[in-house]
């Protein structure tokens, strides 16, 4: 499973994925000059209200601002000591306002339609010649590639600590980096292999596990 | 080398990018946890060249945009783009195409340096160039604070360049035709 997205169907799960990206550049230029503390806390109420709208997995998937906090307080004291805590509060509120819903589309919506939304953005890499299905090959391969690694990390992690795990870590990368190439090289001669990335219909972005 | 196999490799190192930020962060010695991502932009700049490097980064960058949690710590979607470290992860196709850059200009240098001083000039001069720039945008906050905040990630990416440059010069002993850079 590799994906934020949430298969738990909501309204906003139906609107198509072009409009929520729209509806948030959009949002993310009208806040920029916004300077009234209650209408900026109005809007993080409302956003908490959408993802209070969408269910409660959504709710649960609040956590992720736990890691930022640190960032964000950091950001709020220097900010309220050189201009103010009332600009340190407007500025923490809009970045919070806007992670949140774009974390919400992400939520909401499938890498696929995700990915046919941004599409009409890579036409014209058909004027250099690229095709646009090799990108979505790609990222099929990128996104097959993880959990290999993953494993790959893994093994080299149980042997470290088979050996003792007193040597620096660090060289783990070493291999790491040489077994990756060896796959890479071995991908590469098994598409030779089938003809090519050219012969390869319709690649599809993701397969059943992020729907 | 053929197109596909190029392609190949541009999805295998944005890969190997995404795997070494679900490692968890190893807290330094300055209390600020570092994350092995960088260590992956400098690796894709030195061992891919310029182009396949920032072709790689980009790569992976927009996967996480589309909602893949790769980034360190299991972020991803667009609230990255939104958030305040978002000029690192913009930076990271342009550091690793000067990282590759520097590593070709260099590649008469034997391999630990040349790669050293690739991976802190891509990895470290560029990628806070946008990671700076991108905080200051974000926060508001003037261009000495802004580059005050961030410098404290410094020592522990000095020390990822250095690993850069050691895992280049292993795989230059091991498998020499996988360091693009340094070929011709």
């Amino acid at each position: 499973m590799i994906s934020l997205y949430m298969a738990h169907p909501s309204w906003l799960h139906r609107l198509p994925a072009g409009y929520k990206l729209l509806g948030l550049m959009l949002l993310s230029i009208l806040l920029y000059p916004v300077a009234n503390l209650v209408l900026m806390a109005l809007m993080f109420l409302l956003t908490l209200i959408l993802y209070a709208s969408v269910g409660k997995p959504a709710i649960r998937q609040l956590i992720l601002l736990k890691p930022l906090a640190p960032l964000f307080l950091l950001i709020f004291l220097m900010q309220s000591w050189s201009v103010g805590w009332l600009s340190a509060s407007l500025l923490v509120l809009r970045m919070l306002v806007l992670i949140l819903l774009a974390n919400l589309i992400t939520l909401t919506t499938r890498m696929d339609d995700m990915m046919a939304a941004i599409a009409p953005m890579f036409a014209p890499l058909k004027l250099f010649n690229i095709d646009p299905k090799r990108i979505a090959f790609a990222v099929t391969l990128l996104i097959r590639f993880v959990p290999v690694l993953m494993a790959v990390i893994q093994h080299l992690m149980e042997a470290w600590r088979a050996r003792g795990g007193k040597r620096q870590v660090w060289k783990l990368a070493i291999p790491l980096t040489i077994q990756s190439i060896r796959l890479s090289d071995h991908v590469a001669e098994a598409l030779a292999a089938r003809g090519g990335i050219s012969t390869i219909s319709n690649p599809r972005v993701s397969n059943h596990e992020s729907r | 080398m053929s197109q596909d196999k190029s392609l190949v490799q541009i999805a295998l190192y944005a890969a190997l990018i995404a795997a070494m930020g679900l490692i968890p962060p190893i807290p330094f010695v300055t209390g600020i946890p570092i994350t092995v991502q960088t260590l992956g932009v400098m690796l894709a700049g030195v061992m891919l060249g310029p182009w396949r490097g920032a072709l790689s980064m980009a790569l992976f960058i927009f996967v996480v945009a589309l909602g893949a949690p790769l980034l360190s710590g299991g972020r991803g979607g667009l609230g990255v783009f939104m958030g305040p470290t978002a000029g690192f992860a913009i930076g990271f196709p342009f550091a690793a195409f000067a990282a590759g850059y520097m590593a070709i200009l260099l590649r008469r240098l034997p391999i630990f340096p040349a790669t050293l001083l690739a991976a802190i000039f891509g990895g470290i001069v560029v990628l806070y160039l946008f990671g700076i720039t991108g905080f200051k945008i974000i926060s508001g906050r003037e261009w000495l604070d802004a580059a005050s905040v961030m410098a404290v990630f410094i020592p522990g990416d000095l020390v990822k360049a250095v690993i850069a440059a050691s895992v280049a010069q292993a795989v230059a002993k091991g498998l020499p035709d996988a360091i693009l850079t340094r070929k011709g």
